[in-house]
Parts: C-alpha cells; structure tokens; sequence
C-alpha cells in the first residue's frame, strides 16, 4: 500500500498521452486525503473496482458518514433531493425501475432511424459551413442534445441554457454559489416543463409527472440526471473517439473497410478513453477486504477509479493501446452493479451511428490543428474537448 | 446445460439480450430479464459466460454440465 497525500479531483493529466488515465491514478490501493481533509481509499485495480461497485456492502448514498466529497460543488449540494444514482436499494431501486422500460435494447433499436436521421442533418450543417468546422460544437454535442430532448420532452430551443448550465453544474473549479445557481436554475426549468407535461403522453418526463407515487422534486432531479448524463457523457465520447481515430488512421481505415466491427469498437472506445474523470464515489457499510488484499474498514470512503481498471493487462491484453479488433466487453466504463449506466443502450446506439456515419461519410476527416493544440477539458467530472477543429 | 435468472438481482442493463439474445429477453412491461430457455444448447456456453460475467447485477447463473470439466460460471 502506498500513502498519496493529496489528490484533486479529477486529478490533472499533465503530460503524455491525453487519452491516457491521469499519472496520479496509476498506483495501487492508497489511501488519501480529500480537499476537505477527509481520507479515503483510491482503489485503481480491475478486481477491486468491480467488487466496490457490485457489491451491497458499499453504499453509493451521499448522506452518509464517510461517503467521500469529491469536490466543493458537491459538498454545495449534499443536502439536496438526491438522483437515484446516490441512493442504495429499495429506493435506487424504485426510482430506477420507473425509467427501465424507456431504455429497452428493442426501443432503443427502434430508434436507430431517429438518431441516424438527427445524425445525418447535423453532418448536412457541418458540411455546409465548413471546412473548418468544431467537431464538438456541430456534431458531437447536438446530436446527443437533440436525442435526449426528444426521448424526454425538452424543447431542444433551450439548449444553450441547459447546456450552459450544465457544464457550470459539473465544473469542479467552478465557485459554490455558481454550482449551486446552475443546480436551482436547471431543476426550476424541469420542474416548470414537468408540471405543464402532466396530461401529456409524450417524453419520459410527461411520463413520470404523471405518476402519483413520485414528487415533483423526484421528477427534476431524475429529468435533470438523464439530461446532463444523456449529453455530456455521449457527446465527450463522441469526440475523443473521433479524434483517437484521427490519431490511429490504420485503424479507422480498417473500420471503413469493414463496418461490421462497428460496435466492437465502440466498447473500445468506451474502454480506452473512459472519461468519467474522477472514479465513482461509495462508503463501505461493513468491513470487507477486496481482491487486491485491501482491507477496507467500515464508514470508509472509497473512490473505484475507472480508467485504471479499464488498461487491466490481465484482462486485456496490450490494453494501453486502442485496438478495434479487441474484445472490450468486459469494461467497466459504465459503471457496474445495479448503479451501472441505465441509458447505455442509447449511448451505444449513438456512439456506433455517430461514428460510423462520419467513417463514411467524411473519408478525408483530418485535424485543422497540430495535435498538441486540441484542448482537452479536465476541469469537469467527464473528461473531454472543449473543440475539436477540423477539416476534410 | 442449466441457465437461471434471479430477477430480484435484474437492473436491466441488457447486455445478455446483447450477447447471447436466443437465450435472454427483457419484459416490456418492467424491463427485467425473461429468460427465453433454462437448457440452451451446449454450444451457446461461451456466450452465456460472457453474459452471466457482463450482468452487471450477478443475476445470471450458468451451470454447465460437469464432463469435460466444465464448471458453473
Ligand atoms: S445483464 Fe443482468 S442486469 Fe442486465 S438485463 Fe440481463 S439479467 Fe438484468
């Protein structure tokens, strides 16, 4: 075991490969001190990740004792209605399964030719700009935008305010009054649309307004999990994929070739790149030792890194490098246990029509800056680009 | 070749309707999974290791017949 003093989070990725976990994640089982001198175990190995994650002596409930505060904006709002993402069964459970239905494999392949129709006219949109164009502004981040709007209800009009919005709520740099401001802004908007949807039969929040057994609080938080989860995480995949194929031309030649490995790719992508920046938060509800031989004590808080457990050599073999052709499933990159992405059909869906649509679409893609002029976005929980200048 | 499912664990990810979808199918109305055989053929073992080691919620269990040396996953 080695000691870290003190990590901030998402820890800074300050030289290398961008696309490679932070240097400070690359240790074993540690322990460290949070920003708020509180301690915690930062667990960055396969076997343990997947333990803390599915096991139920874990709890991923904010209230209580021990449960690691990342940063100062989630301390700001430790007190509100929690999603259920930050809450442990029966509740998490009942919450969840009011939405399972809505994210069905066969309704989300029902909507394929939705997504690639939205896909198609922002590529349009693109095209008729450019070159150059920002790969993030006109086609990564709308294409997410404009699903998740309509799978709930929202009017994509809105969308710079949400998105706005948005990103200030997930800004780990970002003053407690402007984490707070984003979160009263963006769940006043959702409770205003829920309330006028109640009646209506179309959207997931209609839906979940209509329901006597949930709050109008309930109904925000969960509307405003799905709307900040449905765009920010897809859209930053979106764009760090196409730039890794950008960077590994072999291999998007290959994928040209044969479309077929398509989704394979995807859970590469997902794996390589995993951009959840910070690992996921829980507390230990009882003693437990891990894989690893970690003892982890009750009422300790531990942060399950992703990233790390995702380049496990064990598992996959040669994992520091992208290979299309391997087989990623077994990632973790969207969580595991009964926490683990509920929207992950759709983000498939999206992920393997955005990117094989503009393989086809746009052979002559390249980069309009050198490389090491891309910027990339540390300072939110889901890491990113903040552009992506491009040309073809 | 036995399959079972234990829907109380079910949080209706779907990755076994996507890796081994002649076995697994999820409930319209709730979203959990339904299984579709319980003596799937043997050749679907691989498949179905991969979903019972996929499922998020360690809600599948397979049992595979003990000649050869195969075990339960
Ligand atoms: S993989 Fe497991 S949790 Fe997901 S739908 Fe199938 S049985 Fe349910």
């Amino acid at each position: 075991m080695s000691i870290v003093d003190e990590l901030a989070f998402p820890a800074p990725r300050p030289s290398g490969c961008p696309f490679d976990p932070p240097p400070a994640y690359r240790r074993p089982a540690a322990r460290l001190t949070l920003w708020d001198g509180n301690p915690c175990w930062l667990l960055t190995d396969y076997q343990d990740v997947r333990t803390v994650l599915s096991d139920r002596r874990f709890s991923a409930d904010g209230r209580n004792p021990g449960f690691p505060i990342l940063t100062r904006s989630q301390q700001e709002l430790r007190n509100e209605t929690p999603s259920f993402l930050r809450l442990d069964d029966p509740e998490h459970a009942r919450l969840r399964r009011m939405l399972t239905t809505e994210f069905l494999i066969k309704r989300v392949e029902a909507m394929r030719p939705g997504i690639q129709r939205i896909v198609d006219e922002a590529l349009d949109a693109m095209v008729g700009h450019g070159p150059p164009a920002d790969l993030v502004a006109e086609f990564a981040l709308p294409v997410p935008s404009l699903v998740i709007c309509e799978l709930l209800g929202v009017p994509y009009g809105d969308h710079a305010f949400f998105q706005r919005e948005s990103f200030r709520l997930l800004d780990t740099t970002a003053p407690a009054a402007t984490t707070r401001s984003a979160f009263e802004a963006l769940t006043a908007y959702l409770t205003e649309l829920a309330a006028s949807r109640r009646g209506r039969e179309d959207g997931i929040l209609a839906r979940l307004a209509a329901r006597t057994d949930l709050t109008l609080p309930e109904v925000a938080v969960t509307g405003l999990l799905l709307l900040v989860a449905g765009h920010e995480t897809t859209a930053n995949m979106t764009s760090l994929s196409a730039l890794a194929l950008l960077q590994h031309p072999a291999q998007a030649d290959l994928l040209r070739e044969r479309p077929e490995l398509i989704p394979g790719a995807v859970e590469e992508f997902l794996r390589y790149l995993t951009i959840i920046g910070s690992g996921l938060p829980r507390v230990a509800l009882a003693d437990v030792e891990l894989p690893g031989g970690t003892l982890v004590r009750a009422g300790e808080g531990v942060l399950a890194v992703l990233s790390t457990a995702n380049r496990d050599e064990g598992l996959f073999p040669g994992g520091e490098e992208l290979d299309v052709t391997r087989d990623a499933r077994r990632h973790l990159a969207f969580g595991f246990g009964v926490h683990q992405c509920l929207g992950q059909p759709l983000a498939r869906a999206e992920l393997q029509i955005a990117l094989s649509t503009l393989l086809r679409r746009l052979p002559a893609l390249r980069l309009a800056v050198p490389f090491d002029e891309v910027p990339f976005r540390n300072e939110t929980v889901i890491y990113g680009l903040r552009a992506l200048p491009v040309a073809w | 070749m036995h399959v079972t499912v234990d829907q109380d664990r079910c949080c209706s990810s779907g990755q076994c309707v996507l890796t081994a979808p002649e076995v697994f199918d999820q409930n319209e109305q709730d979203g959990l999974v339904r299984l579709l055989q319980d003596r799937p053929a043997l050749a679907l073992l691989p498949a179905l290791r991969t979903a019972a080691a996929l499922c998020p919620g360690g809600a599948i269990t397979v049992t595979a017949p003990a000649a050869g040396g195969e075990s339960g996953a």
